[in-house]
């Protein structure tokens, strides 16, 4: 089971600061939290960054997610 | 990744490729492309910082005869609000058409409201007069504490507060809110035996760039559109200005100029698309160009911010609790850097207990942009303020404090991921040996330090290396290179590729000539596009290597490639570059390598800076007398540069930190707008900035990269406010510490 640890933006939308989720990759893990939460929209999920056991990956869509990894979900950095 | 390889050009201090045609005033800028029929265009600006407009009328500038074109808010599509992310982050489509030319309010003195295209530059900026503009003039909101009141008047009805449990019924200037924790703050200071409270504020600043903005456009309606202009990123130009104008991407070039300075300011529009839209409707090609003033008034600056940072630690040294409130000035329209203000404040520590709550606040100035590191050197100035007040209180030296309790591999960030190997006790340990540190002080001296922290980026980079039949090659790049990333292109090929950088041309192509590259900014071109250029090289190997195996009838695993040569391992004979490209026509036709990569792995940057000033206590000026910049590059790729960023961050946050701010009237109209009034640091006025380059290689980065761009610009504001602090015994915890304010605080702690 994966470790999500949601951003103060996303608990507002999960009631909750983390959940585990079995997924393999990301994609399988978005379906399952957008399953679990009626409020989660996939654009709100797609606007954060996505750090998976340390490293921060702009667009994860195909990422693998191990399967005691740790997901955050992070405000997007784009820089000066 | 080899920590310990030794390296051919990687490290060197080569000629730049740009900078013969830099010196000798070659190099095309943003206001040098001028076209056959080409007209001028120049905007109509507020006179008001807030004001709604009743009515435009046109009509006596459409009718003169040297006029061309005029265009309002009207004249572009309806879009509707959505984000995109681009600079500082999430640009709102809605809101930037209602920036580059305003719809029924005018937000900020000098906002754009109207243009006009006529026969010369003159005749353009005279038939301005010509348009009749009836306002409704508005009380405005320059502070943000005044802009965060409920009773504040509103610059926008339909703005909801963000980031709240409960959806507000009623608008607000207070666009959102972000919370980050971690721990339990209230048990961390409970066991403090020491707390500083203080609360920090930090003013309106420009990035300073030189080039004004500046545009040359040709509107094509049955073939393909192009834009020149000055920008950090071209394809996101492009991106933008087709949602605005709403046209296909297929249907508009843009060419990116050389860049005389950006910091962050250039990576969104103000006259590309208006510029776009009066070429449009008079069928020839149109320039404009800001003027200082305009670049001052209208462009977006950094944002100001007002915070209270808490901090409370053990007797031993040994922090407990970090809590900060970080508000900042968004400007007109939504959109501060607050998000990462909030997650970069307290990164440099290793603290159990983190609370940080950041709001975005709509104030009646241009729109905010990103500026170098956006939000960290604000978040960080007043975090480092309080470090430094309280290793005051505890009697800790504050090189030693900040060991203590330094972030290292393996902290857990108050944003979320636990740090990889990252280099900020190295850099800290390069403070305490720096000669600096251990120089005495002077009469009327101070001395400060401060620590700094940015995440820099990876991202979307296309590289093809196109190699000619004399095997020299062209490196093709989607990065506008505002900060000598063409030299360190040149030598990460040079080292994949085995041939001198002599050989190899790096070429920043427009949209049409290369896929999509991410806008240059976050630190990442030498990193991310970098990652591009070291994989396309290696495509070209690969081929090299199986023309050379096709020339001597071997199979590709008989050729060994070494400095540029392939050698067949059962005969010896060898092949240079040259030779295979020379006969490349033979074995298959030229060689071209490729990659196309959206890169991860950005390895994060600290640094720390030492600065030295003093005080004229009977006029309040602040001299700089030495200052030693110190940060982790991972691994310098061409050292001249390295060294150029921190000394250039260390400069902009110097200044900054002791004479910038954007100074308004009551009635929301900027004074100073120009470089004779908003005082940056000349080069006459500072030291040699001493810089220390720290390598801790990144290893998601084949040579070990970090990126170095912005880092250097977040210790100053600190380390300066700090040593001016020492010099005249009192906290100077608003900046700038300009003369005035320096003398008050000393005449007021006398």
């Amino acid at each position: 089971m994966a470790k999500v640890i949601f951003s103060s933006e996303l608990q507002l939308l999960t009631g909750e600061d983390s959940v585990s989720i079995a997924a393999t990759n990301y994609r399988d893990l978005v379906a399952e939290l957008l399953l679990r939460y009626k409020k989660l929209s996939e654009g709100e999920i797609l606007k954060m960054a996505v750090a998976i056991d340390g490293e921060v990956i702009p667009d994860p869509l195909l990422e693998p997610v191990p399967s005691n990894g740790e997901v955050h979900f992070l405000y997007r950095i784009s820089g000066g | 990744m080899s920590e310990s390889q030794e390296y051919k050009y990687i490290g060197q201090r080569t000629i730049r490729p740009d900078g013969f045609d830099k010196v000798t005033g070659r190099a095309d800028f943003g206001a040098d492309l001028s076209l056959p029929g080409m007209i001028w265009g120049k905007i109509l600006r507020s006179p008001h910082a807030h004001a709604r407009i009743k009515n435009i009328d046109t009509s006596k500038a459409e009718a003169h005869p040297d006029v061309m074109a005029v265009v309002t808010h009207q004249d572009f599509p309806a879009v509707s609000a959505g984000g995109f992310a681009v600079g500082e982050g999430q640009v709102d489509f809605k809101d930037l058409s209602r920036n580059v030319l305003a719809d029924d309010k005018v937000l900020y003195h000098g906002h754009a409201i109207a243009a006009i295209a006529a026969k010369s530059e003159a005749a353009a900026e005279a038939a301005l007069s010509l348009i009749e503009i009836d306002f409704d003039v508005l009380m405005p909101v320059l502070d943000i504490a005044e802009a965060m009141k409920p009773d504040s008047p509103l610059l926008h009805d339909d703005l909801f507060t963000q980031g709240l449990a409960e959806q507000p019924e009623k608008a607000s200037n207070i666009a959102s809110r972000m919370e980050l924790k971690k721990g339990d703050v209230d048990a961390g200071f409970a066991a403090a035996d020491v707390v500083v409270e203080r609360d920090f504020s930090t003013p309106t600043v420009h990035q300073g760039y030189i080039e004004p903005h500046a545009t040359t456009v040709r509107y094509d309606e049955d073939g393909q559109s192009m834009v020149w202009c000055s920008t950090q990123g071209h394809f996101d130009v492009r991106a933008i200005i087709s949602t605005l104008l709403s046209m296909d991407l297929s249907k508009l070039k843009v060419v990116a100029s050389e860049i005389g300075g950006g910091f962050g300011a250039k990576t969104t529009v103000y006259l590309e698309p208006v510029a776009l839209m009066l070429s449009k409707k008079s069928g020839r090609p149109v320039k404009m160009a800001m003027t200082r003033d305009e670049v001052f008034r209208a462009s977006g600056p950094g944002s100001a911010t007002r915070s209270r940072v808490k901090i409370g630690a053990t007797k031993d040294g040994t922090i407990t609790a970090m809590q900060a409130q970080l508000n900042y000035a968004a400007g007109a329209f939504k959109g501060s850097p607050m998000g990462p203000g909030c997650m970069t404040a307290f990164t440099p520590y290793d603290v159990e207990n983190m609370y940080v709550e950041g709001y975005d606040v709509v104030v009646n100035k241009p729109k905010a942009a990103a500026y170098r590191a956006p939000g960290a050197p604000q978040a960080e100035f007043a975090a480092e303020m309080a470090v430094n007040e309280l290793a005051d209180k505890l009697g800790i030296d504050p090189i030693e404090f900040r060991l203590q309790n330094a972030a290292k591999e393996g902290t857990q960030t108050i944003y979320g991921p636990q740090l990889k190997v990252v280099g900020l006790v190295e850099c800290l340990e390069a403070a305490k040996n720096s000669p600096q540190y251990k120089q005495a002080l002077a009469e009327n001296q101070g001395r400060g330090l401060a620590a700094g922290f940015w995440f820099n980026i990876g991202g979307q980079s296309s590289v093809v290396i196109n190699m000619k039949p004399d095997g020299t090659g062209t490196i093709v790049e989607g990065s506008p290179d505002i900060g000598g990333s063409r030299a360190s292109m040149q030598m990460m090929a040079a080292e994949t590729l085995g041939i001198d950088t002599s050989r190899l041309t790096p070429v920043v192509a427009d949209t049409e000539h290369i896929a999509y590259s991410a806008t240059t900014g976050g630190s990442r071109t030498t990193f991310a596009t970098g990652m591009a250029v070291i994989e396309a090289a290696e495509d070209v190997v690969r081929q090299l290597k199986e023309r050379a195996a096709a020339v001597w009838n071997v199979t590709v695993e008989q050729i060994d490639w070494a400095d540029g040569v392939a050698t067949n391992v059962a005969s010896g004979d060898k092949l240079s570059v040259a030779d295979i490209c020379e006969t490349a026509d033979k074995t298959g036709g030229q060689v071209s390598g490729r990659a196309n990569i959206n890169a991860r792995g950005a390895g994060p940057s600290f640094a720390v800076h030492l600065c030295d000033v003093e005080v004229d206590k009977e006029t309040g000026k602040t001299g700089v007398v030495r200052y030693t910049a110190i940060q982790d590059a991972g691994k310098a790729i061409h050292p001249s540069y390295v060294e150029g960023q921190y000394q250039g961050g260390a400069v902009q946050g110097i200044g900054w930190a002791l004479n910038e701010e954007y100074v308004y009237s009551e009635d929301g109209v900027m004074e100073n707008a120009g470089f004779l009034d908003y005082r940056i640091p000349l080069s006459s006025d500072l030291p040699m900035i001493e810089t220390v380059i720290v390598e801790v290689p990144n290893s998601f980065h084949p040579f070990g990269v970090r990126g170095v761009g912005e880092t250097g610009i977040i210790p100053p504001l600190a380390a300066v406010a700090t040593a001016v602090s020492d010099a005249i015994g009192v906290r100077m915890g608003d900046l700038p510490c300009s003369p005035p304010k320096v003398l008050k605080a000393i005449q007021d702690a006398s």
